[in-house]
């Protein structure tokens, strides 16, 4: 319940946040939201030596469209995701992911950027980018410098990020006609990590058929995961039902969840299933201007 | 190894030497001295501790107190204004929103931010509103209850809606 | 111009006062002047041998002043402490640890955040032995056996039996038919949203120890530490066990845990008062648990439906110490009632008690002394019989009710229950949910491949413990006591010998004094839990709060009434048979102007009082109840499954209830709302498990899964009303009836829901995935 003491850090800048990652290396953890970093930290399973708080730093919490693209802050919270009229209207795969993070209190504080940093398989933010091929902008010594999603994630809680990089934002191509995305969420109970997640961005063209697919999966892997074939089935086809059943087991086999109390790994293979096959439905009806 | 932080709290400024790590429930608890804001678990699950901070319903559980420097923070000791109960407070007793009253600071204090948000919820809202906070005791029919009769309050009388925060 | 509301009135609660202000005084609240405070070093281990303990390091840190340890209490008698069950119980162990997260050693600090570091900066080493966490297993004769310190080397506690093997074995040969079920019902924790803990102070001058304290029982409390400190020079007039606000008991409040002890003796160690709050993870890790009982059940019935006998048997999973505050007699406790709400002809139950690996305990959830594991299994038994002789299991229920004329009825495992009537309630339950509508629906739903399920419960709880001939704690008697005293300005202090923790005493027994004296509730001050005031009792636990203080409550104020009555009659200068009392005062038959009211008399008795009678007006009750009582209800549940993630909905849940007469009509409902939501937990969320080593599943909030405002249905509730004969006040009390009775209802529906694939049973917690599981291997997906 008590962490053990570190020094701290209240950098107003990002090249002084930036500064102190190269001074102390991995004895340094940066803190954003911290419901990630501070709950390791009262259970003593992570004592860093110095802390470098970010919430300091203006100009890290936005959500805007320019330049073709939508672009978030790493620091925008969950819950300012979640409420935003521009995420709901145009991008409803990431309002339906924000809303299903942990709880409402966590989402207040919780950022996309400390999220996707933190790199937990189980962190629904991964997925959804995944699904929505994002590209990571991280900042570092040298200045900046942009990660394609597809290769952010190296491993459990690993990211492509270098010790004395900052993630300062995520951007994805601005939303067009035809477009629909969903995520959906299985949990234990609502506050839970998922016992698994799908998310789903996808285009339809004039004649119904997907133009442009990506799948992401929460929770199902030792990191979140692209289910490539899945997507490349859907693509180029009218999601009818044959197709979404194929692309759904597509899916399924294409994740490796770990059997644990959230229930034997056949079973979350089999919710990857059945959740890809309605989130991709959802999305299409959403493309089409439904729901 | 203090660090000097100056939060504003229920509308009045306090300052106290602290470590980094002091959790800012722990602030509010034993250096401020005001017990109502409360500790139910160790994970972050439970919400006993909910606080607001900058107006946004936090866990003060899982924040440091350093974080809060400059900040406001408003808590369940905020919400009557001169010895007048904020309608959340008044609802909470007219429904039996409340048994044991260990989860109540914070119930009152994640509806209140909620209120603020969804001033005209419907029940699945205010429940969705509160998905953050636990109560062992009363299933959360009358918390719901409560809150509706609380929104209904504010609605008619907006006056009363600001606490010290 | 306050008002007298009495029974069955939804006066809103005194309490809240403090609450919602953020007022209350809960443990962690208390700061006392040089307070330190106390931090637990705990075993990873779940069966060890301790090899070492080094606590120069901790010893070293900046505000440690201590480190206590198992060989350090036993040079004061004090590694060993007494369970409530007359077992033994290590406070810290000398050199074996026999369950994980066991306290091992305590640090002892001026600060919280100083005594959580030497808490980690503590070392032990340990050399594992092998572990036991099945029962089954436990009892084999190749199994280690946990307690060395036992006379008996065996894993086996205790026995119990009741009824009549020969007859019941013999109702089952000549049955027509018979159904069998292996039930699991899995440990579960009761997680209160304050954890347990204590602050301790010991004043070597007056030779007196002050303890607050997070307990449901402040008498029983006193006794003990009298009893198992006395030989240190503790001595029972010099004990002052105070429970303050208490965030939640539940049953989880009442054992002694060992935190308490070591508080008490760093205390006296120091001299300084000393506080033990404990995290979330140590309270679900290591605090008392509930139920863990494997049970192989049968029922046996004729052709037609008439149930005829009852057979159970349960191997009872008590951890590694007999903890379970059950009275004596009963290991497991009320089990027995387990004929529940149906009319046996013959019943024989047998339970054995196991020690494990595990944390002692076994009742600390709401249960009723094993009432919740007892109705569970007969609702289910009951439902598995009716389904599988292709009845309904509302007519099949409505067939073996015991009939409203039988009451008082002596059930077949000796149980004389006092009132009832389970039609009624039934009723009533299948009116408000749309019963046949919903039977219809189901079959419609069916045709379509869709799962719906309804489930029933008819429950028959059993509280109010108890007669001083059947039942005692530690030898301790069950009655429960109520001092009322009336001041010259006719207002009123009642102190009694229970404890409330979210029940609202405050306001309830304030509305019984005001119902049988007019004294308004407004003017009535309720205290509980001071055991230098408060008359003795048995505490708040197992819903006795009702049937036994409540009745005492009831008796003193007729003593006083009675009083009253006397220095009436000399103020009205007439005879006390000429008399009538009218709530609130008393006045000459036929003169009705000729009155006194309750207020005059109470400054008369300080005033005025007649030659011959003492001056005062006051009076103290230990009510002894004659027979404990026997709340029921009916509950129906409607939900439908998910055939693709296996996710249980409850659509509707009604729940009836009879609690007798009621004395706040509001909080009974809070009391049900609650007690629902603590049935809905087991029944789809909570277990605790553990792995082959001992290592706990579940071991905090993150897994262990409380059910928040979204999981929770909208309950909606109903009564009838059955007064119970013999209770002064015809209540018979609600506070676990809802935990006891909702379980099954959820349980069946899911089962119900199933049946025609050829599904029996499914043991709870119905998660996602068991329901999955069940409907793949039954060919059903989406």
């Amino acid at each position: 319940m008590i962490p053990a003491s570190f020094e701290y850090f209240s950098p107003r800048t990002v090249p002084e946040a930036v500064n102190l990652l190269v001074r102390y290396g991995q004895e340094a953890k940066l803190l954003a939201g911290g419901h990630s970093l501070v709950p390791l930290m009262k259970l003593r399973l992570a004592a860093p030596r110095y802390v470098v708080d970010l919430n300091r730093i203006d100009g890290l919490s936005y959500i805007r469209e320019a330049d073709g693209f939508l672009r978030l802050g790493a620091l925008t919270r969950h819950a300012e995701i979640e409420t935003s009229e521009l995420m709901r209207g145009r991008y409803p795969l990431l309002a339906d992911a924000a809303r299903v993070i942990s709880d409402p209190l966590v989402r207040n504080m919780g950022t996309i950027g400390g999220s996707l940093a933190h790199a937990d398989p189980a962190g629904d933010w991964g997925a959804a980018m995944l699904a929505a091929g994002a590209e990571i902008v991280a900042t570092g010594p040298g200045g900046t410098r942009t990660i394609p999603v597809e290769e952010f994630f190296e491993g459990t809680f690993v990211t492509a990020l270098r010790p004395d990089e900052i993630l300062t934002e995520i951007r994805l191509p601005q939303a067009g006609r035809g477009q629909g995305g969903a995520y959906l969420k299985l949990e234990r109970k609502v506050g839970d990590f998922a016992i698994a997640a799908v998310g789903v961005a996808l285009a339809l063209d004039g004649d119904g058929a997907c133009r442009r697919v990506g799948i992401g999966l929460c929770n199902v892997g030792s990191t979140s995961l692209r289910a490539e074939k899945a997507a490349r089935l859907l693509t180029g086809q009218k999601p009818d039902d044959a197709t979404v059943a194929r692309a759904a087991a597509a899916a399924a086999a294409e994740c490796d969840p770990a059997s644990d109390l959230r229930g034997p790994a056949e079973y979350k293979r089999d919710v990857v299933r059945v959740l890809t096959a309605r989130a991709v439905r959802l999305a299409a009806q959403r493309a089409r201007g439904g729901a | 190894m203090g660090t000097r932080i100056s939060v504003t709290v229920n509308g009045t400024v306090r300052e106290a030497d602290v470590e980094p790590r002091l959790l800012l429930v722990h602030f509010i608890r034993e250096i401020l001295g005001m017990t109502g804001t409360h500790i139910g678990c160790d994970t972050t699950n439970c919400g006993a501790c909910t606080v607001l901070l900058d107006g946004r319903a936090v866990k003060s559980c899982t924040i440091f107190a350093v974080q809060a420097d400059g900040r406001a923070v408003m808590t369940v000791e905020g919400l009557a204004r001169d010895g007048q109960l904020h309608p959340l407070q008044e609802a909470f007793h007219q429904q039996h929103g409340l048994q044991c009253g260990f989860c109540t600071p914070g119930m009152m204090m994640a509806a209140y931010a909620f209120l603020q948000r969804t001033p005209n919820p419907t029940e699945e809202q205010i429940r969705w509103g509160i998905s953050g906070n636990l109560c062992r005791c009363t299933g959360y029919v009358n918390i719901v209850a409560a809150i509706k009769d609380a929104a209904e309050k504010l609605r008619a009388s907006p006056a009363r809606a600001g606490g010290r925060g | 111009m306050a008002e007298a509301h009495g029974m069955g009135h939804a006066v809103k609660r005194k309490e809240d006062a403090r609450f919602i202000r953020g007022k209350g005084t809960y443990i962690d609240d208390l700061k006392l002047p040089g307070m330190l405070y106390l931090d637990i070093v705990r075993s990873p281990y779940a069966h060890a041998r301790i090899t070492a303990i080094r606590t120069e390091k901790a010893l070293a840190m900046p505000g440690v002043l201590a480190v206590i340890t198992g060989r350090d209490l036993d040079k004061y008698g004090l590694a060993w402490m007494p369970t409530l069950m007359s077992d033994r119980q290590m406070v810290l162990p000398i050199d074996t640890v026999l369950y994980q997260a066991q306290e091992v050693a305590a640090v002892l600090a001026t600060e919280r955040y100083l005594a959580a570091d030497g808490a980690a900066a503590v070392e032990v080493d340990y050399e594992p032995l092998p572990v036991v966490v099945d029962p089954k297993k436990a009892l084999r004769s190749d199994a280690p056996v946990l307690r060395a310190d036992r006379e008996q080397k065996t894993n086996h506690i205790w026995h119990w039996e009741v009824g009549d093997r020969t007859a019941t074995a013999q109702a089952f040969a000549q049955a027509d038919v018979t159904v069998a079920q292996d039930l699991y019902i899995p440990r579960i924790h009761v997680s209160s949203i304050e954890t347990c803990g204590c602050v301790a102070q010991w004043d070597a001058v007056e030779g007196k120890l002050t303890l607050w304290m997070t307990t449901q029982a402040p008498h029983a409390i006193r006794t003990v530490v009298a009893l198992v400190a006395g030989h240190l020079g503790l001595a029972e007039h010099k004990i002052r066990v105070i429970s303050p606000d208490i965030g939640g008991g539940f049953g989880g409040k009442v054992p002694v845990y060992p935190g308490y002890v070591l508080a008490v003796a760093a205390s006296v160690l120091t001299g300084k008062p000393v506080k033990w709050i404990e995290d979330r993870m140590e309270n679900i890790q290591a605090d008392s648990f509930a139920r863990d009982y494997h049970i192989t059940a049968e029922l046996a019935a004729k052709r037609d439906g008439t149930l005829t006998a009852l057979r159970f048997k349960t191997i009872a999973d008590h951890g590694a110490f007999d903890a379970a505050a059950n009275p004596s007699k009963f290991p497991a406790g009320l089990f027995s009632i387990c004929t529940g709400s149906y009319d046996f002809r013959s019943a024989f139950v047998e339970v054995d008690g196991v020690y494990t690996n595990k944390p002692p305990g076994g009742i600390a959830y709401r249960c009723s002394f094993r009432v919740t594991e007892a109705s569970y299994t007969i609702e289910r038994m009951v439902d598995i019989m009716a389904h599988q002789l292709g009845m309904d299991p509302a007519e099949f229920r409505l067939r073996n009710f015991i009939r409203p004329e039988a009451f008082p009825y002596k059930s077949a495992l000796g149980w004389t229950y006092d009132s009832g009537n389970y039609h009624a309630a039934l009723k009533k339950a299948m009116e408000m949910v749309g019963y046949a509508a919903l039977r219809k629906e189901q079959v419609e739903k069916r045709r379509s491949g869709e799962l719906m399920g309804i489930g029933i419960s008819s429950f028959t709880e059993i509280v109010g413990a108890g007669p001083s001939h059947t039942f005692d704690i530690l030898g301790l008697k069950m009655f429960d006591s109520a001092e009322i005293r009336v001041h010259p300005t006719g207002k009123a202090v009642a102190r009694f010998g229970t404890k409330s923790q979210g029940q609202g005493h405050e306001t309830t027994y304030a509305q019984i004094i005001a119902h049988e004296l007019g004294i308004p509730e407004d003017d009535i001050v309720v205290e509980e839990g001071d055991t230098d005031t408060a008359p003795y009792g048995l505490g708040t636990y197992a819903s006795r709060s009702t049937p036994v203080a409540a009745a005492a409550g009831a008796v003193a104020a007729r003593k006083i009434r009675d009083k009253a009555k006397k220095i009436a009659a000399h103020l009205l200068e007439a005879s006390e048979q000429d008399l009538e009392w009218e709530r609130g005062k008393f006045f000459v038959r036929g003169s009705p102007q000729r009155a006194k009211t309750i207020q005059e008399i109470a400054f008369a008795a300080y005033t005025n009082h007649p030659q011959g009678l003492e001056a005062g007006l006051e009076a103290v009750a230990y009510y002894d109840p004659p027979n404990l009582t026997f709340p029921f209800g009916s509950y129906i549940c409607v939900a439908d499954i998910d055939k693709g993630t296996g996710e249980v909905k409850i659509r509707r849940f009604v729940a009836v209830d009879d609690c007798g007469n009621i004395i706040n009509p509001m909080i009974v409902e809070g009391q049900i709302h609650g007690g629902l939501t603590m049935g809905l937990a087991p029944a789809l969320y909570e277990e605790i498990t553990y792995d082959e080593d001992g290592n706990i599943r579940g071991g905090s909030f993150m897994d262990y899964l409380l059910p928040t405002s979204m999981e929770t249905p909208r309950w909606e509730t109903a009564k009838t009303v059955t007064p119970s004969p013999h209770h002064p006040l015809g209540a018979k009390g609600v506070g676990e009836s809802a935990t006891v009775g909702a379980p099954a209802a959820i349980a069946n529906a899911v089962i119900d829901a199933l049946w025609h694939l050829g599904v029996r049973h499914i043991d709870i917690p119905i998660t996602p995935w068991k329901v999955w599981r069940t409907l793949r291997e039954h060919g059903v997906s989406e």
